[in-house]
Order: structure tokens, then C-alpha cells, then sequence
């Protein structure tokens, strides 16, 4: 396209030289600049210098990086009009044929969701003449890589073509499902059920299911995991009446099979098996399934197994539900509780408390509460952690009380416990315990702790215990603030440590909105003013963002009157940044 | 640093020098299946390839290792560096070259390193050398050292973009006022090139020193094993890695055996083997649980009372393992012997081969020079129906399974010429000594033979030498 470069003049040319100068720059990082920029390239190339240089130059640039290879892969995606549209779109298929062969996994990925990508832009007759043979090529290459790659794009191509092209296809997919290299038969397992959502449903019973079969007892275990992600697509295809006879024994097998590996899959994806073959199969094979998986002797199958608890209950059919959850999951619930493994222990703590909702009040109090409490005290701190996460659900099925006579014991030791993310997951759900407990249970039990928090050895636990008490003050108001929250924090102003005293300053900050103007000017400002000849620089900028905050809050005259000269004076402060946040509050509060 | 003046070596150059070969070969040794005979018409001399003609430390060969078609042969050294042979295709005009490995590829792997945590030095030493599976056109390698496992592409470049827009073919910076075209550079042919180039850095993932390296037959995964953990790897994420083997005691007072050799089973991607140092080996299932602490088969030979010693324990240390390409038999070396065990039998080895008894009255003196630790490798050929393992004074060891012949044969440069037939080589253990014969005392326990391969389907082996590296080959016809 020349004219067009020379209508526009050389300064438009400039830069586009550079680009493709630095197509092949020492400098990698130029390099996937300019990949980046390959459709700027283009344009100005225009259509058929694209098709005719730029993409013969690119398809033999597979030497280079990963990180650029990835960016071309992806950009090629994008190219349809820029090599003049759908008409020409299959001279897009060299360069993303080659890099469908390399060896890294993220670019032939890439390549092949770019080639999905424009197979939708071939016409019919196109993607016979062009796309259909590269995926043979690809399928009956000398390398697995071209192998694995060419299992992706079977299903694009199937639904557009004549009914002897699909006939090859299917036949090429077989192949591959029987491929010597386990890559090739991961790849084509891992996209049997893509392939079988796109097939006739004949042609799903009579081909896709002895490939199901063959996968599925494959005599590598990793393609035999595959195979049960398969089994979900699959049996949402078949009808109900089928399934029994074409699926079911091979699940069975599945969730038994000799490799840890595989039960695990099978426990991974059980909600997803459980939807697709429907209740009746679920109540009589999938029940004793899942007992089985929760009582694995392998940690890795009961923690996915666990994981599973909550989903599983949830979706079992509604007449039989509390019945099955009663006497067959319950029981091996139970014995998890005491699992030797914590990861067993934690999974199931992080969904157990979902059970309160399913079965209701009376069950929940006489069969998990007690549950709840073990796991409360358990030694493992992520077990303790994922039960205090989850108590809102019990909450709403037994109320705040009854939750707090038996599981306060067990919050106050995890609020001084060892561990400081242990310490801010229950500071997090001080304001919904606070709330329901009301004033007086509060201050009689929890506030001292509240107060604790405030001077804890971990930046963390401060900040967010300040925040807490914002919370508090919100739900119970200005007057119990004034009582027994503001005079503590306004007496950690003359603290020794500097960071208690920062403390105070960051506890009005967030205190003084529902604190409100005549509790943040008589009371909290005075201290705040005093604060300002503080000794250490980062109280005294504290200061001046401090009263930037408050400012709006506090009334007019005392802004005038005492914040301005001590906004002042810090403008001129010896230190850089108390000078800066200074003059930063002056201008925002507009008192220059 | 070491200087690398370009990665080609001009082989004809090369001069080493050479005793003729005065003595007729013996009557004998044509009759025997041992005919061998170097198919180079030089050995290999990794000294010189280090562009030095004088070997230093750096320049002893640490582990050599076919790839899986035999086209490919790569050595590491106690430098930290890989070099890859390619055999010479064959060709009508040349019969004689045929099966000549010729340098294709050298890199730095490892440098030498130093761990400030623990105030301890990383040595660039390569332990191990293990090929991947071809995917595509290029080959991939793992190289180890006692930390850091890495992966590394080779592969060929033989084009090369040519046009500039913004400068000259000579580097000329252009007058941007002239340019009023865009130029798209074109590829051109030029001379083949071979790159190596790390892809991943499998590192921090062993405490001790790695001393195996396997590749799992599912093509994705690996284990690295050091003295008392063994990883599992996928190829792909090097941020992460699973313990699948840990033998450490809580109190490493305790510690009284150690890791010395893995491998996977070449076909059934869950099988694996490790041997420790009280000359057990155990046989771990993936499949029964994550962690394979409990092994699913023990080899063990009962110790016979009556040679109990104080180097008992020592000697019966194994040093390598390794699988049967049938997957069938296991093969492992300790310091005397070597064993083949069948994986249906765990109580005693199938067969037991004497390397060189003849040391088992010198063992004091072998401790006392630290021999009595060296860790000698042992290799099977293509069709499992012969092995072979090192010895002391240059000399390795064949064993065939079939008709139980066995033959001593000797690496060195002194011996022999281009082509010429290996002779057999005989160490005269009683008092009286035949005319070709050497007396254990006057071994060389300094030029030990540690490594060697053997080409995965013909009769080509390599043979490590301290910094030389030998390829003999069956004889042809």
C-alpha cells in the first residue's frame, strides 16, 4: 500500500520502520513490543503486502521467545481484516500452524484458540479446502505437539462440514484417542466431550462412548483422570435411559480405580457427575460413592471429598434428602472431624457449616453443633479459622444466642491466639456478633477484647480492629461511643509508644464521622491539636491527616480558630512530610 | 570463564598423540561376541574441546547419556558444562564414518554457585543427564548439579531475516529522509546453527544433593532425588514441586541410611525404584497414595554371616539402579557386584556378577584412599541381554545374561588406534602371572571408568575416562 504511506508522508512512515526494524531487535522486550503493535504494521502494509510479506516473514519467526511467540499467536486471532477479510482468511493458517508445533504449552494453547477463532471465519467451502486439511495435518504429524494441538480444533470444524469430512474427522479423533504418546491421548481425552457436545447423537452412542470406555481404562493413570471430566459432558448428552448401560459402569470403576489420582477427580467433579446423571442415580450409586471417597485412605480424595460435602447434600433430590444426609453422609462427616490429616480437617470446616441451613434447626443443634466445637478447638489454626469464616450460616438457622453460649468460649481464646490471621478473621466478625448480642452482652463480654486489639504488636490487627470499632460505634451509637469507647482511645494519646499514639490519631480518623461534630470538636480535636508537638515526625503528619479527615466534621469556627494555626506552624514543620501532608490539609480543607 | 572460541570444532585439528599398535590382536578374541572396536578415529577429549590440550578438573566427564534413538550423546563434566554429539549420518562416499559422533552443541549448564544462607558453595558439576522424548523438531535435556535441575532446548536455526528499514545491510544508519518505503525483512538460508537455550530452572527444591534425575514415561512429569527426599516435577511449573519419598528422621542423629539412585519404571508412568545405602531397593506405587513413603516391594539379599566385615555395610552401598528396557528386571551396582533382580522376586537377586573380586582383600587400603565410595554406574544394552559397568585402571566390565561369557576390556589411549579391535584384558589374581596378564597391584585406582551408555538398539556404548570419552562399536562385519 504504498500510496497511502505516501500520502501520508514520511512522518508516518518513521514509525512504522522502527516497528518493523525491531521485529527482530537483540532486545526481547522490543521485540513483543512490536508483536504487540503487528495490526499498526499491517495497516500500514495494507492487505496484500500483508499477506504477501508480513505473514510469510512471521510463519518462519518461530524461533523466538515464548513471550513473543504467545503475543503473535494471539494477535494472528485478530487478523481476519487485516489481510483484506474472510475471503483471504486462510493465509492466516500458515504462521498458526507452525506455531501450533511448538514445544511450550501456553503458545500452541494460543495458537489453537487463535485458529478456533478464524475457523469461524472461513466460509464452508473455505474451511474444506483450507482448515479441514490442516487439521489433518496437525492430527497426522510427525510430533506429538502437532498431535495435541489438532485434538482442540476437531470440534470447530465438525458441525460446518460435508457428512464425508465428518466421517474423516471422527475417524482422525479415534486415532488419536489411541495415539502411542499419553500426551496425545491426555489431549484427546481432555477434549472428548467438547468433541462429543458437537456429534449426532448416533454417532456420540456409537463412537464416543467405546472411546469413553477405552480412555477411561487406559493404562496411564493421568489420561484416566481425564476421562472423568469427559464423563460429565458425556452423560449430559445421553438420555436418562442410557446412561445406566453406557456410563454408569465406567464411573463406577472410576471412583474405585486403583489410582489415587483418579478418585480424587472423581471426588473433584462429583458435584458436576452428580447433576449430569440426575437424582435416581445419584440416591442409589452416587450415595455410597461419595461414603466411599470421604472414607479414601488417601488425604488427597477425602479433602476433595470434603470439599464436596456441602454442593452434594444440597443437590440430593428433596424427598429423600435429610434421610440420606442423616444416616449416610453425616456419619462419615463425623469421623472427619478427627481426621489424622488437616487439610482433610480444614476442607471440611470450610463448608460444614453450609449443613446448618439444609437440615434445619433441631438436627443442627444435636448433630453439628458438637461438630462445630471440636473443630472450633482444633489445633490447626486453618481448621479454627474456616469455622469462624462460616458462622453466619449457622447463625440464621439457630440463633445468636444459643450460637453464643456455645461457641463464645471457643471466640474469645481464638481472639488471643498466636497466630495473627486467626486474631483478624474473628476481629471481622465482631460487628455482626456485636449486633446481634446487643449492648450489654457486649460490653460485659467482648469489649475488653476490642480494646486489646487496639494495642496489638501487628500493623494488621490494629488497623482492622480500628476499623471494628467504627463498626461498633455505627450500630450502637454516638452515646455509647462517648461512654466507653472515646475515653480509652483518647487515653492512648500519652502512650510511651509512638505507635499507640498513631493509634489514637487513626482511631479518631475513623471514629469522628459516626462519632459526629460535638463529640469529634469537644472531645477527640483537643487531643488531636495536642498531638501536633509530638517528637516523632510520623505522629505529627498523623496530625495533619488527622484533622484533614475530621475537618468537615468538626464546626466551623474551631476549624478557624485552632486548626488553622496548627496546620500552620506543621507548613512549617523541620521534617519533608509533615510539611507536605500540612500544606496537603490546608489546601483540601480550604483554609489557605 | 572458560574460553570457547566458537562452538565448532574442526576435527581435523585435533592431535593427539598416539603409540602405534605393535602387537598382533590376540587369536582368541575375534571369536568371542566382544569384538569392539573405537569408531572414531579419535577418542573424544573433552580437554580438548575446552580448547586447553592439558585436562584440569573442570574437564572430567561426570555423567554420559544417549538420547532415546541413539542419534544423540551428551556428556556433562565437572565444569558445569554439556556436550552433545551427533552420530554422522551415513553416507555412500564415507562407509567407514558411519556411526562417528561428532560435536553438535556445547553450553555452560551450571556455574558455580554459592548459598548464603547456609554459607555453603554449589558446585557446577553436572550429576546427571537425562533426554526427554522428542515432541518436535528440537531436543530437550535435563542437566543437574547438587541443587538445580535444569531444562534445555537444542535446536537448529538455518535461516536468518535479512532487511532493515532504518539501516543498511552493513549496519549504516539510513538518512530517515530517504526512507519512503517500508521494507518487511525476508528470511535466507544461511549456515546451520545450533542453539541451546535453558527453558526452566527447577530450582530450590532439594536440601541435600540430587543425585538422579528420571523422566516419567506420561511425558510430563520427573523426580529428583537427593539423599533422603525424592520431588516430583511437572516440566512445565518450576515453582512447585511434590515430596513423594522422605526418609529423613526427626533427629538426623538417627539417620542411618541414605537415597543413592531413583528411577522411574520406563513404561508404567507409577512405578518407580529407589536403592539406599544398606543395598536394599524399594519399589513405590504413586497410585496407592501421595506420599510413597511406604514402598510396595523390597529388595533385599539376606547378608551371608560368614563374610561379614567392617566394610560390609560399605560395599554393599548400591550406586546406581536401573530398569530393564522390558521393565521386567532391575539392574544394580554396588561395590563389588552387580545384580539383576526380577520385580516378581524380592528375596534375592535373579543374577550376581563379579566386577572385580579381586579387590575384596585390598578394601582396607580402598577405604583408606576413599575408593571404597566411588559410585560406579551400570547400563543395559538395547535388548537387556547384556550389561555393562565400570571398574578401576580404565578397565569396564560386560556381563551376557545368555551365555554367562564375561570380558574386561580397557579404555585407553595408550592401547589402541583408530579401528582397531579392543583386546581383552586379564588381571592375574594368584601368584603367578601370564604374560598379558596385570596384577591387582599394579592397578590404577586413580583412572576409574564411572560412566557409560550404551546406544539404546545397536552395540555403540561411551565410555567416560576421567576427561576422555571413548565410543566403541560392534565390530562391522
Amino acid at each position: 500500500f504504498p500510496e497511502m504511506a505516501g500520502a501520508e508522508g514520511e512522518d508516518s512512515l518513521y514509525p512504522i520502520a522502527v516497528l518493523i526494524d525491531e521485529l527482530r531487535n537483540e532486545d526481547v522486550q522490543l521485540r513483543l513490543n512490536s508483536i504487540k503493535k503487528l495490526s499498526t504494521i499491517a495497516l500500514a502494509l495494507g492487505v496484500e503486502r500483508t499477506r504477501t510479506e508480513l505473514i510469510p516473514f512471521l510463519t518462519d519467526t518461530i524461533y523466538d521467545e515464548d513471550e513473543v511467540l504467545l503475543a503473535l499467536a494471539e494477535q494472528l486471532g485478530n487478523f481476519t481484516m487485516l489481510v483484506g477479510g474472510p475471503e483471504y482468511v486462510h493465509c492466516l493458517l500458515p504462521p498458526l500452524e507452525s506455531l501450533a508445533t511448538v514445544e511450550e504449552t501456553v503458545v500452541r494453547d494460543k495458537a489453537v484458540e487463535s485458529l478456533r477463532k478464524i475457523s469461524q471465519e472461513h466460509s464452508p467451502v473455505d474451511l474444506e479446502v483450507h482448515f479441514e486439511p490442516l487439521v489433518k495435518r496437525l492430527a497426522s504429524g510427525d510430533w506429538f505437539t502437532s498431535r495435541t494441538s489438532a485434538c482442540g480444533l476437531f470440534s470447530v470444524c465438525y458441525p460446518r462440514v460435508s457428512n464425508t469430512v465428518k466421517a474423516e474427522i471422527r475417524q482422525h479423533f479415534r486415532t488419536l484417542c489411541s495415539d502411542e504418546t499419553p500426551m496425545v491421548r491426555r489431549a484427546a481425552a481432555s477434549k472428548l466431550g467438547e468433541f462429543a457436545k458437537v456429534l449426532e447423537l448416533d454417532y456420540v452412542k456409537s463412537d464416543i462412548i467405546p472411546l469413553f470406555t477405552a480412555l477411561a481404562s487406559d493404562e496411564q493413570d493421568s489420561v484416566r483422570l481425564l476421562a472423568v471430566e469427559a464423563c460429565v459432558s458425556i452423560a449430559t448428552l445421553l438420555p436418562q435411559e442410557d446412561l445406566e448401560t453406557l456410563v454408569m459402569s465406567t464411573l463406577r470403576q472410576a471412583a474405585e480405580d486403583k489410582s489415587w489420582r483418579v478418585r480424587y477427580m472423581v471426588a473433584d467433579k462429583f458435584s458436576e457427575l452428580q447433576k449430569a446423571v440426575g437424582p435416581e442415580i445419584t440416591k442409589n450409586d452416587l450415595v455410597p460413592a461419595f461414603q466411599n471417597l470421604l472414607k479414601d485412605c488417601e488425604a488427597e480424595v477425602r479433602a476433595a471429598a470434603a470439599n464436596k460435602v456441602k454442593e452434594f447434600c444440597e443437590n440430593l433430590p428433596e424427598d429423600s434428602r435429610e434421610t440420606l444426609i442423616m444416616s449416610h453422609v453425616l456419619p462419615c462427616v463425623k469421623e472427619l472431624v478427627s481426621d489424622t490429616n488437616q487439610h482433610v480437617k480444614s476442607a471440611l470446616a470450610s463448608v460444614i457449616m453450609g449443613l446448618s441451613t439444609i437440615l434445619g434447626k433441631d438436627n443442627t443443634v444435636e448433630h453439628l453443633l458438637p461438630l462445630f466445637l471440636v473443630q472450633l478447638k482444633d489445633e490447626c489454626p486453618e481448621v479454627r479459622l474456616n469455622i469462624i469464616s462460616n458462622l453466619d450460616c449457622v447463625n440464621e438457622v439457630i440463633g445468636i444466642r444459643q450460637l453464643s453460649q456455645s461457641l463464645l468460649p471457643a471466640i474469645v481464646e481464638l481472639a488471643e491466639d498466636a497466630k495473627w490471621r486467626v486474631r483478624l478473621a474473628i476481629i471481622e466478625y465482631m460487628p455482626l456478633l456485636a449486633g446481634q448480642l446487643g449492648v450489654e452482652f457486649f460490653d460485659e463480654k467482648l469489649n475488653s477484647l476490642c480494646m486489646a486489639w487496639l494495642v496489638d504488636h501487628v500493623y494488621a490487627i490494629r488497623e482492622a480492629a480500628t476499623c471494628n470499632l467504627m463498626k461498633l460505634v455505627e450500630k450502637f451509637g454516638a452515646e455509647w461511643a462517648q461512654n466507653t469507647i472515646v475515653p480509652k482511645v483518647l487515653g492512648m494519646s500519652n502512650d510511651p509508644n509512638y505507635l499507640h499514639r498513631m493509634t489514637t490519631l487513626f482511631c479518631i480518623k475513623a471514629l469522628s464521622e459516626a462519632c459526629g461534630q460535638e463529640i469529634t470538636t469537644k472531645h477527640m480535636l483537643p487531643v488531636v491539636l495536642k498531638m501536633s508537638n509530638d517528637q516523632v515526625a510520623n505522629v505529627r503528619f498523623n496530625v495533619a491527616k488527622c484533622l484533614q479527615k475530621i475537618g468537615p466534621v468538626i464546626d466551623s469556627n474551631a476549624l478557624q480558630a485552632e486548626v488553622k494555626p496548627v496546620l500552620e506552624k506543621l507548613a512549617t514543620d523541620q521534617d519533608m512530610d509533615v510539611k507536605y501532608f500540612a500544606q496537603e490539609a490546608i489546601s483540601v480543607l480550604a483554609l489557605a | 570463564c572458560y574460553p570457547w572460541a566458537g562452538s565448532r570444532l574442526s576435527r581435523d585439528s585435533v592431535a593427539l598423540r598416539r603409540t602405534p599398535w605393535s602387537r598382533p590382536p590376540p587369536a582368541d578374541a575375534g571369536g568371542t561376541r566382544w569384538v569392539l572396536e573405537e569408531i572414531d578415529n579419535r577418542k573424544i577429549n573433552n580437554s580438548f574441546l575446552r580448547d586447553h590440550n592439558y585436562a584440569t578438573e573442570a574437564d572430567i566427564i561426570s555423567t554420559v547419556e544417549f538420547n532415546s534413538t541413539g542419534e544423540l550423546l551428551a556428556t556433562g563434566d565437572k565444569g558445569g558444562r554439556v556436550v552433545v554429539f551427533q552420530r554422522e549420518q551415513e553416507s555412500k562416499n564415507q562407509p567407514h564414518r558411519r556411526g562417528e559422533y561428532n560435536v553438535y552443541s556445547t553450553f555452560q549448564s551450571h556455574e558455580p554457585e554459592f548459598d548464603y544462607l547456609k554459607s555453603l558453595e554449589i558446585e557446577e558439576k553436572i550429576n546427571k543427564i537425562r533426554w526427554l522424548p522428542q515432541q518436535n523438531a528440537a531436543y530437550f535435556l535435563l542437566s543437574t548439579n547438587d541443587k538445580t535441575v535444569k531444562l534445555w532446548k537444542i535446536s537448529e536455526r538455518d535461516k536468518r531475516p535479512e532487511g532493515y528499514n532504518l539501516k543498511d545491510e552493513d549496519g549504516r544508519i539510513r538518512d530517515p529522509s530517504t526512507i519512503t518505503s517500508l521494507r518487511v525483512p525476508v528470511l535466507r538460508p544461511m549456515d546451520l546453527m545450533v542453539e541451546a537455550t535453558p527453558r526452566r530452572v527447577f530450582s530450590n527444591g532439594h536440601t541435600y544433593h540430587i543425585n538422579s534425575i528420571s523422566v516419567n514415561s506420561d511425558y510430563e512429569t520427573y523426580m529428583s532425588t537427593d539423599d533422603l527426599r525424592i520431588n516430583l516435577w511437572h516440566l512445565e511449573i518450576t515453582n512447585r514441586s511434590f515430596n513423594i519419598v522422605d526418609i529423613k528422621p526427626a533427629n538426623m542423629e538417627e539417620l542411618t541410611e541414605v537415597i543413592t539412585a531413583a528411577e522411574f519404571h520406563p513404561h508404567q508412568c507409577n512405578t518407580f525404584v529407589y536403592s539406599s545405602s544398606k543395598g536394599s531397593i524399594r519399589l513405590c506405587d504413586m497410585r496407592a497414595a501421595a506420599l510413597c513413603d511406604n514402598h510396595s516391594k523390597f529388595f533385599e539379599e539376606p547378608e551371608d554371616p560368614s563374610n561379614r566385615s567392617f566394610f560390609s555395610e560399605i560395599i554393599s552401598s548400591i550406586s546406581d539402579v536401573k530398569f530393564s528396557h522390558s521393565g521386567r528386571y532391575l539392574m544394580t551396582r554396588d561395590y563389588l557386584t552387580v545384580k539383576v533382580w526380577d520385580l516378581n522376586m524380592e528375596s534375592k537377586p535373579l543374577e550376581t556378577y563379579q566386577v572385580h573380586d579381586y579387590l575384596r582383600s585390598k578394601l582396607c587400603s580402598l577405604y583408606e584412599n576413599d575408593c571404597i565410595f566411588d559410585k560406579f554406574e551400570c547400563v543395559w544394552n538395547g535388548s537387556d541381554s547384556v550389561i555393562m559397568t565400570g571398574s578401576y585402571n580404565n578397565f569396564f566390565r560386560m556381563f551376557d545374561r545368555n551365555t554367562k561369557r564375561d570380558v574386561t576390556l580397557e579404555a585407553s589411549r595408550e592401547n589402541s588406534k583408530p579401528r582397531a579391535i579392543l583386546k581383552p584384558r586379564k588381571v592375574c589374581v594368584g601368584g603367578k602371572r601370564r604374560k598379558d596378564e596385570i596384577s591387582v597391584d599394579s592397578l590404577d585406582f586413580s583412572k576409574k571408568i564411572l560412566h557409560t551408555t550404551w546406544h539404546p538398539s545397536e552395540n555403540i556404548i561411551a565410555v567416560a575416562a576421567t576427561n576422555n570419552l571413548y565410543i566403541f562399536q560392534d565390530k562391522v562385519n
